[in-house]
Formats: structure tokens, sequence, C-alpha cells
């Protein structure tokens, strides 16, 4: 258990809905007072992308976005370095790809990790077989691994996703890749109704959220909702710190009516 | 016999392959993996396979005794023909296989990559033949250097997508294809193109190609006797290699895999983790990957085949590169001594051969050589760079 379980479970326990969002890290001069503003606007937990050169499950506003802070120079060391030299009174996530990982050494990655006081981390391509000594690792240090469960995950693939989930249970809303949609799509009523009947844990829909409608939406069925898209979309077209918490803010204000 | 190219345990050669690959793909690289155990063993399935190859791709390929290049170098150099396969490269091999387990996985699309557009052309190709929809993701820089395989694509009915993120070639098409493929998983096989990816892929295509190396192994013996001493090609994800290698694992020959100095995953790289696989990869300190440099738009790619990075890690095969301007060279050597214009992937290989005959490939050895495609496709790159000193001779 660390700061993101312990959090994110008084807030679900106290019947509050949870919000997510999610940055890219690196992204502009002003990324941490993006940062700030999307606390400030009512967060409940940041979600922090670490760029990767090939973010395979990313859409083109996450992908520009990664392209965009590497070309200025983001580096691992650099984002959690900024994100350690924070006091947050919410937790970090920080969500990247495992090759970062990968070559750094877990163990060394997973210390960076808590040297930047970051309490939770979502992989999306270290599958969960291939996840064993990461998960040792991080259980050892109180870190969560926040394990992603998709519409196509049969039931019983399901339940061992939802078991081992630390923190809150990441459910893919579309089958796709990260981005914004018009629609809410039908699968993420659908997961959400699925997992919320096998695991306690709050269950959160990311992918595929985009506005506060969907939001609310989402919200009704799940515990709470991650939105990465259309918060760095905003970003990227230069509305700063004030655009990220006003969007933020109506988020907060659409889940918690 | 010596199991070293067995089926990989947990889906891992050694201390590579695996299936690193986003929830969302679990459940279709899994289902991709039971219909090929299922029908790899599967007699009437392999029957239909094989037949389809000979009746159609122009199987089998021939072994030709390549005797002024022999002579010139002095080395007996047998050249594995795939140049000869209908759509001019092995990767006909497998997409052939793949098309048929679409079939078989009641799919009706197919989608691909594609660097060179070698893999490409074969999948529209397979996927005309077997009356499947295709599209094929392809890098912009590469629908600029391969535009006769993007025609050839389109004629054969396919949908040529370029691909303007990253590096904008074969790398970048991989990722495209894979967000692609999360979308519509239900109706779509992906078709990848070489010995990469995540379990089964990396085994699935080199059993499609293993029909390379048993061919030339067999047409070796009846030819020459015995096994070569020595057995080469080039490296691009990995495929006509792995396939060529299938054949002479087992054998004392020494296996030799050509990487090109700019796109050299084994010879430069370092393990890391990309497009569902730990295998050797081009990537800066912090595990950013390196975007590769080859003339050859079919081994411009930073990653290389699982199976590859353990045969190295074992010492069974090595890898060594050659640069652009040997690559040049090889073209002209070989189309004017044999009458083979080479593409640029396999004259890799020849410049390897041509650089290293009496030295590191000592006089007198025997070599089989994978010639993986013709040079149709590459005539234009190859004649802007070269015409000016042909025409001074
Ligand atoms: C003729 C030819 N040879 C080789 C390759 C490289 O692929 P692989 O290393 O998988 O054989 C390509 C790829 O496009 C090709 O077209």
């Amino acid at each position: 258990m660390s700061l993101l379980s312990d959090t994110l479970a008084s807030k679900h326990k106290s019947g509050s809905k949870l919000l997510i969002p999610y940055i890219t890290g690196g992204l502009g001069e002003e990324w941490i007072e993006v940062l700030l503003a999307v606390v400030d606007a009512g967060a409940d937990a940041v979600e922090v992308g670490i760029p990767f050169s090939d973010p395979m499950i990313d859409g083109p506003v996450i992908q520009e976005a990664s392209q965009r802070a590497l070309g200025m120079g983001a580096t691992p060391i650099s984002i959690l370095s900024a994100l350690g030299a924070l006091e947050l009174d919410i937790p970090i996530a920080v969500m990247t790809y495992y090759n970062l990982i990968h070559h750094a050494g877990e163990e060394r990655f997973a210390h960076w990790m808590i040297d930047a006081s970051v309490s939770g981390a979502i992989f999306p391509d270290l599958s969960f077989e291939e996840s064993v000594s990461w998960r040792q690792i991080s259980t050892d240090l109180d870190i969560d691994t926040v394990q992603l469960v998709a519409p196509s995950t049969s039931n019983d693939r399901a339940k061992l996703l939802c078991e081992a989930s630390e923190g809150f249970v990441y459910a893919i809303g579309v089958m796709g890749t990260t981005g914004e949609r018009a629609q809410l799509h039908k699968s993420a009523i659908e997961i959400s109704k699925r997992l919320k009947s096998i695991t306690n844990k709050p269950v959160l829909v990311g992918i595929g959220v985009s506005n506060s409608e969907q939001a609310k939406a989402v919200s009704e069925v799940a515990d709470g909702v991650v939105v990465g898209s259309a918060l760095v979309r905003r970003v990227l077209e230069g509305e700063g710190p004030r655009g990220a918490y006003s969007f933020v803010a109506d988020l907060r204000k659409a889940i918690d009516s | 016999m010596s199991g070293i190219m067995d089926y990989p345990k947990n889906g891992r050669f050694g201390d590579f392959g695996g299936r690193y690959v986003p929830e969302s793909l679990h459940g279709a690289c899994v289902e991709v993996e039971r219909y090929f155990e299922k029908f790899w063993s599967d007699e009437d399935f392999k029957a239909e396979y094989i037949h389809i190859l000979q009746e159609y791709a122009g199987r089998p390929t021939p072994l030709t005794h390549a005797k002024r290049l022999s002579d010139q170098l002095s080395v007996d150099v047998f050249l594995k023909r795939e140049d000869l396969t209908h759509t001019g490269s092995h990767k006909i091999n497998n997409v052939i296989g793949q098309a048929l387990l679409t079939k078989k996985m009641g799919k009706k699309k197919i989608i691909a990559e594609t660097g060179a557009g070698q893999h490409g052309v074969a999948t529209a190709t397979a996927a005309a033949l077997f009356g499947l929809s295709c599209q094929v993701y392809m890098g912009e820089v590469d629908v600029k250097r391969q535009a006769l395989n993007v025609f050839r694509m389109q004629l054969l009915g396919a949908e040529v997508i370029p691909v303007g993120s990253g590096s904008r070639t074969l790398k970048d098409a991989v990722n495209e294809a894979m967000r692609a493929w999360v979308s519509e998983i239900e109706t779509t096989h992906y078709c990848i193109g070489s010995v990469m990816g995540p379990h089964p892929y990396p085994y699935m295509v080199r059993e499609f190609q293993r029909v390379i190396g048993e061919e030339a192994a067999t047409q070796f013996a009846n030819q020459q006797g015995g096994t070569p001493d020595f057995v080469i090609a080039c490296i691009g994800g990995g495929s006509n290699a792995a396939g060529t290698f299938a054949g002479f694992v087992d054998t004392k020959a020494k296996l030799i895999g050509v990487e090109p100095e700019g796109g050299a995953a084994i010879s430069r790289g370092s393990p890391g983790v990309v497009h569902g696989m730990r295998s050797n990869l081009l990537q800066d300190e912090f595990g950013q990957v390196q975007e590769a440099e080859s003339i050859s738009a079919g081994l411009d790619y930073p990653g290389v085949g699982p199976e590859h990075s353990y045969l190295a890690s074992i010492g069974r095969a090595s890898y060594k590169t050659v640069s652009d301007s040997e690559v040049l060279e090889a073209v002209t050597l070989l189309s004017q001594l044999e009458g083979i214009v080479p593409a640029l992937e396999p004259a890799h290989a020849v410049a390897y051969l041509a650089r290293e005959a009496g030295s590191e490939i000592p006089k007198d050895s025997t070599v089989v050589l994978t010639l993986s495609g013709r040079g149709d496709k590459d005539a234009e790159v190859v004649a802007s760079l070269i015409s000016a000193r042909l025409g001074k001779k």
C-alpha cells in the first residue's frame, strides 16, 4: 500500500468520484505549472507521462506531445527530479513504456521513482506475464503498480488483473489508442460494469474519455476517470496552466454533480 | 537434434523475445498463437501451404552455383534464389502462411507494415489471392524511395497508408500498424513481415520461412555433397536469415548475418524492449529508440528479431556489418558477373562475402548465400547513386 492506494481508497470510501488527469512530463517550459494547476483544479492524483520515442498505444496527440518533450530534452531523470522537488498533497503515478525502465534497470528506476516521491507505476506495454520481477521490486518499495484491463480481456483474466492491480484498476474504455472521441464508446460503460462486479478496488476508465459530459456518464458506473489527450491537446495548443486549470475544474464539477 | 531453434520456452529464445504488449493486444496474440499451433501441426494445413507455395509462388526456388563470382572471389558460392519467387522476394513464404491462418481465424482483413515494400506487395498479393481486404502501413520516407512497390500494392487492390511519425520508416510503420490493429482486432489479422514482434510472431514467421533453408540444405547436398562451410544472409528484422539458418543450424556450417552499418542492432545495439519483444536495439543512454539509417529500406530498422539476439548470445551465429557504398558495389558486381540484379537488402550479404573472401571466408570455402529478393524495386535509388560511376567506365 502506498500513498496512491491510501488516497484513492479513502476518497472512494467517502463516496467521492475520482479524477486523474494525465499530462506529458517535460512538455514545454511550463509543464510543472500545468501540473500544479491540475492539482489546484481538483485532481485526486496525477498521471505524469515520461515521453518515449515509440509510444505504441498512444494516438496523435500524445505522440506529438512526446516528440515535443523529447525534442526539448526531457529524460526520465529530468522529469523525476522536477517531480521530486515539489511538495504535493496528492499522489503522482508515472506512466511510461517499459524500455525506459528496462534500460535503466528495474531496481534503479524504482529508486528514482521513490526519490521523486512517485507512488504509482503505469507501464502499458509491460504485460502482466512479463512484469513478475518488476512487481516484486515495486512491492518491496511500496510503489503501486496499476494494471490495465481491456474490453477484450476475458473474465478470468480480468479477475487476475484486478486482483494484482494496486492503487486502482485502469479500465481501458475503448479498443484503440489514446485520443479524443466525439462519442463515448459503449465499451466504456460495459467494462465499468464488468469490473465493478469483480473487484472492490476503485475502477477508473481511461482512453476515450474526452470531455465533462463523457466523464460524467462514465462516472455514473465507474469510480472515476483518467483524462489524457483532451488535456494534453489544450497544452499543445498553448492554453497553458490556466487552460489546464479550467478544463480540469470543469471535469471535477461534472463528475461531482 | 541440438534444439537450438526449437519452440521458444515461454515465448522466449533464451533471454530474448517474450510478449511485451498492451493488454488490449494480449488476447489477439494468444489467438494467433493458438491458431498457429493448431494448424502448423495439421498435415492438411501444411499440405495446402506447400501446395500454394509450389503452384502459385514458384517454389522450390533454385540454388544457383555462381560460377563467375566464385572464380573472382576464389570461394565456391551458391545463391538461394528467393528473387525468383512470385512477387520477387522471400516475403511471400511468410505471407502465404499468415493469409491461410487469417482465413482459418475467420478474419476478413489483413494489415501489414512494410519497409522496402516487398512485404507489403506480398501481403497485397495474398490478400487478392484469398479475397481479403488489405491495408499496408509504410513510412513516408519509404513511400518515396520505393515508389514502384507503392504502385504495385495499389494495383493489387491494397490501400497504402503513409506514416508520418518518428523517423517515417519501418520502425514507425510497425508502431502505426500495431495501433491500427488494436482498434480492429475482431476482424483483422496483423501480418508482421519479419521474425519480430510479440510471441508467437518471431517463431511463426521463422517457421513459414524455414522452407528456404530446408530446400537449400537438400539442394546443396545434391549438387555439391555435404554441407556448406558458410551460410550467409542479410538481416533487417531477420526473417530470410532465420529461415535460411533453420536449414543449417544443426550442421557444422558457420552462420553469418549481415547488417547495415547504420542499422546494426546486434553489432552495435544493446538489449531493449520495443514492438512487443526483448531483443537487441539501437537506443540512447536513456532507452529512447534511435533511428536507423540505411540505403536499404528493408534493413532500415533499429531492432532485430529475438532469435538472432539469442543465436548471437550463444555464439551459434555471428553478425557483421557492411557500409552503404560496399553494398552499391555489390549490386554492380553480382549484376555484371552473374546477370542477377539483387535487391539492396541481399546485396549486403554479397558485399560482406566480396569483402571477406580470402579473409574471414577462407579461400575455397563453400558458401550458401540467400538472395532474398530481386533489384527492380531499387532501380531508381541505385540509378541515382551509381549511374554516374557506371557511365565513366
Ligand atoms: C528482398 C528483401 N530482403 C530482406 C529484407 C529484410 O527482411 P528480413 O531481415 O526479415 O529478411 C527485405 C525487407 O523488406 C527485403 O525486401
